[in-house]
């Protein structure tokens, strides 16, 4: 048993350093590097997918498989790809932030990050089984009765979930603890950095919608082999039911993904205009409405069930009421870079490009939220275009922005700039050319989720898969480029970038292996 | 306020995290096998469910040990508190699920059901029911003929281990009371006594599980009464033997002569545990047995 005194000096090295490490530094690369992994794991799903999609008729895959990797490409990008890498920016930058040693819960910071491989590996196995069944094929949704008469994929899908939901729910207490618990003296709430904030809310709605995912896959488990009647009218239950403890999970959901992108956004764009972030305090009271408001607007996502009308129309209107905290955001963003110095270095490159796209994929929100006008969108490429906008061009543009700006601080180099604005110029072209046409097909009728289409909707296929591809490989210059940055290159300076405020920038670049050794004090 | 108590401990590198990851891994991997049929599942999830055994015995030993040997200052206190209170409450959400379900299928699928003429004609919706497939409910007190069920009534058993997980809350109230003042004796009777009540609820729905299924005609395949009634109760009966394990851990510390009045948070945290499972019976009692 380790004694109090020497806990400060063990440093393992190799392997051991990572499989044992308590340190948020080492958990938050862990989790930014399986992130990366995971995204071409899922890239690559997308791009067969792309591939089959190409011209009409099926070409590569049988639709068996092209239905297995289109649910795995959404499991993995949510919670392998999105998820983690936020979790890697809360642990390298939750302590710097608000001046702490460390996270709150070292060794569950560990055991949160390592659930993950072993999660993703119980999944990712099934699609090895193709004798057996395959993988999950329903949809990453999962919705009974298709989902029960699933193979033994769809059981080691369920289990998967069920270890993801365990390491968000306990990174998201480690979160809250951190962020309750070791504020430097002086930070009050109401000082904290946004992305401080916005991680806090995220906290929160893991821990509230999560556990209800564990509950909506165990019911499927045991519909599937213990005999209950959940989903099975003939027994007096509902497959509806799962619709509705699924999105109770899955709306606050997309906020998860969504609110840290928020904050990172909040970071970069009052550094690169030299001008503190314009409305904290409004931006903190939308950040906590949002995700009030994401816990009642559930059946959004399932306007064409069959409610009775008053449903219909109060989750019409309370998923419209999201509209005002999120242009509160957007406003507060324009008024941050209104007449600021601005300079366009890569971060705040992509996030002038996340607030332009975000934008987009919110308007066309509000469109699917309209009931009878979902009911022509429901299941087309229209709900593909959108949640893309706002994951792909949302979340995933965010984590660019902010992995771009915090990159000099981590390893104490700064990247090439030429081969980061490569990077975002080809990302831009690359995912607008793959995700804009989906709205018109999607407006044209085109069905998500067939692998197959009718002939008049070729040419705008065409261009999405040849966007996917651009943009697919042009990742690889961002690996590169990371590469690079962790190897050397021009010396980062502590404060990096010129407008950067905040206490982390006040540590050197690279930081010390604790943070902050004794708590600096916040005027 | 972080340094005002001393310096926050930071542990060091531990292999118990990915100790328990590849449990959980084990036993989830056992898991789909078992019920797939697959011979080897059983074994990988005794595997799994050793290790995480394993791990609970040191991980959580060598933090008794860190904790009784002052390592942990009223920060780290804090944060332990924080962690245990969203943990518990990850467990209401959790629970919130299946009483979403319930009150779902109560008030509008079992309704929807019985108002469709077409596909499901003469259908009673009334509850209890398992559905216009399943058997049908009689009245409490009588023997089930084939295809019936009997419902569970609230006033029996159910009643009686509503007052004991009740009186349960209470002792362990007053074992803390005990501790705070620094009295063992007190602190030692009160666990004793929580841990006796908690076993004894745990006895009395064994009972009750075992009179339902060889009685009343009542299994977790009893349509959608059943399965509320199993899953709902069940998973409550787990988390009361996990919460009994706990105070029964809790109790030998105390006889090991554990905790101080000023520094106790693991008795606080199975204490808060316990109040828990405490409410959601309470839960249970008015929504699944009694109305």
């Amino acid at each position: 048993m380790a004694t109090a005194t020497a806990h400060h000096d063990a440093h393992p090295t190799g392997i051991t350093r990572w499989l044992f490490t308590t340190n948020h530094k080492d958990i938050g690369t862990l989790y930014l590097v399986f992130s990366l992994f995971m995204f071409f794991v899922g890239g690559t799903m997308a791009l067969i997918i792309r591939a089959e999609l190409f011209e009409p008729g099926l070409q590569i895959t049988n639709p068996h498989f092209y239905n297995q990797m289109l649910t795995l490409h959404a499991l993995v990008m949510i919670f392998g790809v999105i998820m983690p890498a936020f979790v890697g920016f809360a642990n390298w930058q939750l302590p710097m932030m608000l001046g702490a040693p460390d996270m709150a819960l070292p060794r569950m910071n560990n055991w949160s990050f390592w659930i993950l491989p072993f999660a993703f590996t119980l999944l990712l196995s099934t699609v090895f089984m193709q004798d057996q069944g395959g993988g999950p094929a329903g949809g990453w949704t999962m919705y009974p009765p298709l989902a029960i008469q699933g193979g033994i994929g769809t059981d080691f899908t369920i289990l998967s979930i069920h270890m993801m939901g365990i390491s968000s729910v306990l990174g998201a207490i480690n979160v809250i603890a951190t962020i309750l618990n070791m504020r430097a003296p002086g930070m009050t709430l109401m000082k904290m950095p946004l992305f401080v904030w916005t991680w806090l809310i995220t906290a929160f709605l893991l821990i509230g919608a999560m556990p209800v995912l564990a509950g909506a896959v165990t019911m499927l488990l045991t519909d599937r082999h213990f005999g209950t009647h959940f989903f099975d009218a003939a027994g007096g239950g509902d497959p509806v039911l799962f619709q509705h403890v699924f999105w109770f999970f899955g709306h606050p959901e997309v906020y998860i993904l969504i609110l840290p992108a928020f904050g990172i956004i909040s970071q970069v764009i009052p550094t690169f205009s030299r001008k503190p972030l314009f409305g904290y305090n409004s931006m903190v009271y939308a950040t906590a409405s949002i995700a009030f408001l994401s816990h009642v607007v559930w059946a959004h996502h399932m306007f064409t069930v069959g409610m009775p009308v008053a449903g219909e129309l109060f989750f019409m209107y309370a998923t419209m009421l999201i509209a005002v905290p999120t242009g509160v955001k957007i406003f507060n963003w324009i008024a941050t870079m209104w007449r600021g110095a601005l300079t366009f270095e890569t971060p705040m490159l992509f996030a002038i490009a996340f607030v332009i796209l975000f934008t987009i994929g919110g308007l066309s929100g509000l469109m699917l939220a309209i009931v009878p006008a979902d009911f022509q969108y429901q299941d087309t490429y229209f709900v593909v275009a959108h949640f893309h906008y706002v994951l792909v061009t949302g979340a995933i543009v965010a984590i660019f922005a902010g992995a771009y700006f915090w990159l000099p601080k981590w390893t104490g180099h700064m990247y090439n700039e030429r081969l980061g604005k490569w990077h975002f110029w080809l990302t831009m072209i690359g995912m607008n050319l793959t995700f804009f046409p989906m709205h018109f097909l999607g407006l044209a009728g085109m069905q998500r989720r067939v692998p197959d289409y009718a002939l008049q909707f070729t040419d705008f296929n065409q261009w999405a898969s040849v966007g996917a591809f651009i943009f697919g490989f042009s990742q690889l210059l961002f690996v590169i480029l990371v590469i690079q940055a962790v190897r050397g290159g021009k010396r980062a300076t502590a404060q990096v970038w010129e407008g950067a405020e905040g206490l982390e920038w006040t540590l050197s670049s690279p930081p010390p292996y604790h943070s902050f050794a004794t708590p600096p004090v916040v005027k | 306020m972080a340094s005002a108590h001393g310096s926050y401990y930071l542990p060091n590198p531990s292999p118990w995290p990915i100790v328990t990851s590849a449990s959980l891994f084990l036993l989830a991997l056992g898991t789909v096998l078992t019920i797939n049929g697959i011979k080897l599942g059983p074994w990988l999830m005794l595997l799994g469910a050793l290790g995480i055994i394993a791990m609970m015995t040191s991980w959580f030993g060598q933090v008794i040990g860190e904790s009784e040997s002052g390592a942990y200052n009223a920060q780290v206190d804090r944060s332990f508190r924080w962690g245990m209170a969203w943990f518990i409450f990850s467990e209401v959400m959790f629970f919130a699920a299946f009483f979403g379900a319930l009150f779902y299928v109560r008030m509008f699928a079992v309704d929807w059901i019985g108002s469709n003429d077409i596909l499901w004609p003469n259908f009673d919706p009334t509850w209890p029911t398992a559905g216009p497939k399943g058997p049908m409910p009689i009245a409490p007190g009588s023997i089930p003929g084939p295809n019936q069920f009997t419902p569970m009534g609230a006033w029996g058993i159910p009643a009686l281990n509503t007052l004991i997980l009740l009186s349960s809350g209470a002792t362990v109230t007053w074992a803390h009371w005990g501790l705070l003042k620094d009295n063992r004796a007190q602190l030692i009777t009160g666990l004793f006594l929580t841990v006796a009540l908690g076993i004894s609820f745990i006895g009395f729905q064994a009972y009750e599980y075992v009179h339902a299924y060889t009685e009343l005609g009542l299994t977790l395949k009893t349509g959608i009464y059943g399965t509320t009634f199993f899953m709902l109760t069940g998973f409550h009966g787990f988390h009361v033997t996990m919460g009994t394990i706990m105070l029964i851990v809790i109790l030998l510390r105390a006889l090991k002569g554990h905790f101080r009045p000023d520094h106790h948070f693991g008795f606080e945290a199975v204490a808060w545990y316990w109040h828990f499972v405490d409410v959601v019976w309470l839960f249970l009692f008015i929504f699944v047995y009694w109305l």
